[in-house]
C-alpha cells in the first residue's frame, strides 16, 4: 500500500516537473524550430509546430547577409581571450591566498568582490573616453582588457575555492624535495588543480560570450560580437523571423551546450562560495 | 609556517590581480566623479567649466528622474518576486523523487545560458507580436483581445522577460540548498504528524533562508544594470527608461557627460547600499 501511494506520487512528480520544465524550455525550443521553416510558416496562423517542410535555407540566407563568421570570430576571441588572460593573472593570486593567507586575504578577497558590483553605466563615459584615447574602441583587445577586469574577480574567487581544497602538505613535500616556487605552481600545483581551472575557464567563457552592456557599447562594425550581431534584428526588415531564430541559434547553441557541462559549478561559482 | 621569503614571493605573486582591479576601480571612478562637477558637454563646447553640485541637483529634479526610480523599482522588485517565489516552488518539486531528473534540470536551467539580446528579441517578436507572436494566437484562440505587450503591458513584459532568464538562476541556487536540508528531520516531523505546510514553514524555509538572501542580493546587483533587454525592445520607450537607461541615455545619446556622470556616482551608491549586506553574507562564509 504505501509503496503504491509513493509509486504514484512519482509518477505525478514527474509529469509535474516534466510539464514546468519543458514549459520554460519552449521559449529556445520554439526558436530552434522556428529556425528551420520558411519565413511563410514561421508566421502562419494557426502557428504550426512540427508539421512543417524543414530547410536550412534561413541559415545560408543569415550567413550570406550579414557575415555571421567574423562575429562568430569575434565572440570566441573575446570571449576566450578574456577569460585565458584574467586566468593567467588570477592563477599566481589566487596561488598565494590559498596557500600563504595572511590577515589580509579576506579583506582583499571581499574588496575584488566589491569591483565586480561596480554598476558598468556609471563609468561608461570615462572607459569610452580611455577607449578613444588609447585607440582601441572597437577592437578585440579593447573588449578583451574590460572583460577580463570584470570577471577578474569571479576567476580569482573560483580558483582561491578550488585551490584551498588542495592540502598543503603535497606543496610542502614538493618544497622539500627542492621544488622552488615556480615548479611547484608549475608541475605540482597546476595538474591538481586542472579540473578546478577548466570549470572556472568554462563559467567566465560563458558570462564573457553573453555580457551584453560593453559589447554593445564599446563596439561598432570591426569588433562587434554576436551579441551586437543579434541587436542588430531589433529594427525588423520584412519577414524575417525564421532568419531571426536561425541566427539566434546560432548565437546560443555552442554556449548552450558548454552551459550544460557547468551546472554544477554555476552555483558556487555565481554566489562566490555563499551557497554550495 | 611561511617564510619572509614565501611572504614576499606571495604578494609579488597577487600584485597583477590588485593592481589591475585597482585601476579598472579608481581610474573611471576619478572620471566620473571629476566630470560630474563639471559641465561638459563633448559635442557642444567640451568642457564649460565647474559648476559645483548644480549636475547633482539636476539630475535628480530632471522630471524623468523619479519616474525612472520607480521604473527601476518595479522591474527589480517585481523579478525578484516571481523569481524567489517561483523558484522554491521549482527547487521543492525538482527536488521530489521523480523519473528524468537530470534533464529536467537542463531544461529549466537552459534559459540562464541564453544571452540577453537573443531572449530580449524572441520574446518581442516571436511571443508579444501583437500580429505573429504566439501569445496573440494564445489570446486568440481564447476569444480575447491580443495585448500590445511591449507598448501597452511594457513593463509587465520587461518583467516578464527578465524573470524568465533570472528564474533558472534561483531554482538553481534554492535547489542546491533544499539538497543540503537533512532529509531525517523532516521525517521525524512528518512521522510526529506535522503537516506538509507546517514542515515547508519551520524546517525547509528557514534552512533556506540564507540561499534567498544570497539569491536577492546578487539579482539585485544584476538586474539594477539590466540594459540589453531594453536597449532592443523598447529603447527605454513606453516608461521601461529603468535608472541605468536614463543615465546612459544622457551620456552617450544627449551626450551631456557631466549630468550623466552626476547619475553615475548615484547608481554607484545605490548599488554599494546593496553590495555592502551581500559582502557580510559571504565574509561570514570565508571565516567558516
Amino acid at each position: 500500500m504505501a509503496r503504491a501511494v509513493t509509486q504514484q506520487r512519482k509518477i505525478i512528480n514527474t509529469a509535474a516537473a516534466w510539464a514546468v520544465g519543458l514549459l520554460i524550455f519552449f521559449p529556445i525550443l520554439w526558436t530552434i524550430l522556428t529556425s528551420f521553416k520558411t519565413e511563410a510558416q514561421a508566421i502562419a496562423d494557426p502557428p504550426i509546430f512540427l508539421g512543417f517542410d524543414w530547410t536550412l535555407e534561413n541559415y545560408s540566407a543569415v550567413m550570406e547577409r550579414s557575415n555571421y563568421g567574423r562575429f562568430l570570430w569575434n565572440s570566441v576571441i573575446i570571449a576566450g581571450g578574456s577569460t585565458i588572460l584574467g586566468i593567467i593573472i588570477a592563477i599566481p593570486a589566487a596561488w598565494s591566498m590559498a596557500f600563504v593567507p595572511s590577515k589580509r586575504t579576506k579583506d582583499i578577497l571581499l574588496w575584488m568582490l566589491s569591483t565586480k558590483m561596480l554598476p558598468a553605466v556609471g563609468v561608461l563615459y570615462p572607459i569610452y573616453l580611455l577607449f578613444i584615447q588609447l585607440g582601441i574602441l572597437d577592437t578585440k583587445v579593447g573588449l578583451v582588457i574590460v572583460l577580463m577586469l570584470i570577471n577578474l574577480p569571479i576567476i580569482v574567487w573560483m580558483l582561491y575555492t578550488y585551490f584551498k581544497e588542495i592540502p598543503g602538505e603535497i606543496l610542502e613535500a614538493a618544497r622539500m624535495d627542492g621544488a622552488s616556487l615556480k615548479d611547484e605552481v608549475l608541475y605540482v600545483l597546476t595538474p591538481m588543480a586542472i579540473p578546478g581551472i577548466a570549470s572556472t575557464l568554462l563559467l567566465n567563457v560563458i558570462l564573457a560570450w553573453n555580457e551584453a552592456f560593453w559589447t554593445l557599447n564599446l563596439t561598432a562594425a570591426k569588433a562587434a560580437p554576436l551579441t551586437a550581431f543579434i541587436a542588430s534584428y531589433s529594427s525588423p526588415e520584412g519577414l524575417f523571423y525564421a532568419k531571426l531564430s536561425a541566427a539566434s541559434t546560432m548565437a546560443i547553441a555552442p554556449i548552450l551546450i558548454l552551459g550544460w557541462f557547468s551546472q554544477k559549478q554555476l552555483v558556487s561559482g555565481l554566489t562566490f562560495g555563499a551557497v554550495k | 609556517m611561511a617564510t619572509q621569503h614565501s611572504r614576499s614571493a606571495a604578494r609579488l605573486m597577487m600584485a597583477p590581480a590588485v593592481v589591475l582591479l585597482l585601476g579598472w576601480m579608481l581610474i573611471p571612478l576619478t572620471m566620473t566623479l571629476y566630470f560630474s562637477f563639471k559641465k561638459y558637454l563633448p559635442l557642444r563646447g567640451g568642457d564649460l567649466g565647474w559648476v559645483g553640485f548644480e549636475n547633482y541637483v539636476r539630475f535628480v529634479t530632471s522630471s524623468a528622474f523619479w519616474p525612472s526610480v520607480m521604473t527601476t523599482l518595479i522591474i527589480v522588485g517585481g523579478v525578484l518576486a516571481i523569481t524567489v517565489l517561483f523558484g522554491i516552488l521549482l527547487a521543492i518539486l525538482l527536488n521530489q523523487p521523480m523519473w528524468g531528473q537530470g534533464v529536467v534540470r537542463i531544461l529549466v536551467i537552459a534559459p540562464f545560458f541564453v544571452m540577453p539580446t537573443v531572449s530580449a528579441l524572441v520574446w518581442k517578436n516571436m511571443f508579444m507580436d501583437p500580429n505573429y507572436g504566439l501569445l496573440a494566437h494564445l489570446w486568440e484562440f481564447f476569444g480575447a483581445e491580443p495585448v500590445q505587450w511591449l507598448s501597452q503591458a511594457s513593463l509587465t513584459s520587461i518583467v516578464m522577460i527578465v524573470s524568465w532568464q533570472w528564474l533558472p538562476f534561483a531554482t538553481l541556487i534554492l535547489l542546491t540548498a533544499i539538497q543540503s536540508l537533512d532529509s531525517e528531520q523532516l521525517e521525524a516531523a512528518e512521522m510526529d504528524g506535522a503537516p506538509a505546510t507546517k514542515r515547508f514553514a519551520y524546517i525547509t524555509l528557514p534552512h533556506l533562508g540564507r540561499a534567498i538572501t544570497v539569491v536577492i542580493l546578487i539579482q539585485t546587483i544584476f538586474l539594477l544594470s539590466i540594459f540589453a533587454e531594453i536597449f532592443v525592445t523598447t529603447g527605454g520607450a513606453f516608461g521601461t527608461k529603468t535608472l541605468t537607461y536614463l543615465i546612459y541615455q544622457r551620456v552617450l545619446e544627449s551626450q551631456n557627460v557631466g549630468l550623466g556622470s552626476a547619475g553615475g556616482v548615484y547608481a554607484i551608491i545605490l548599488a554599494n547600499i546593496v553590495a555592502i549586506f551581500l559582502m557580510r553574507i559571504v565574509g561570514k562564509n570565508l571565516d567558516a
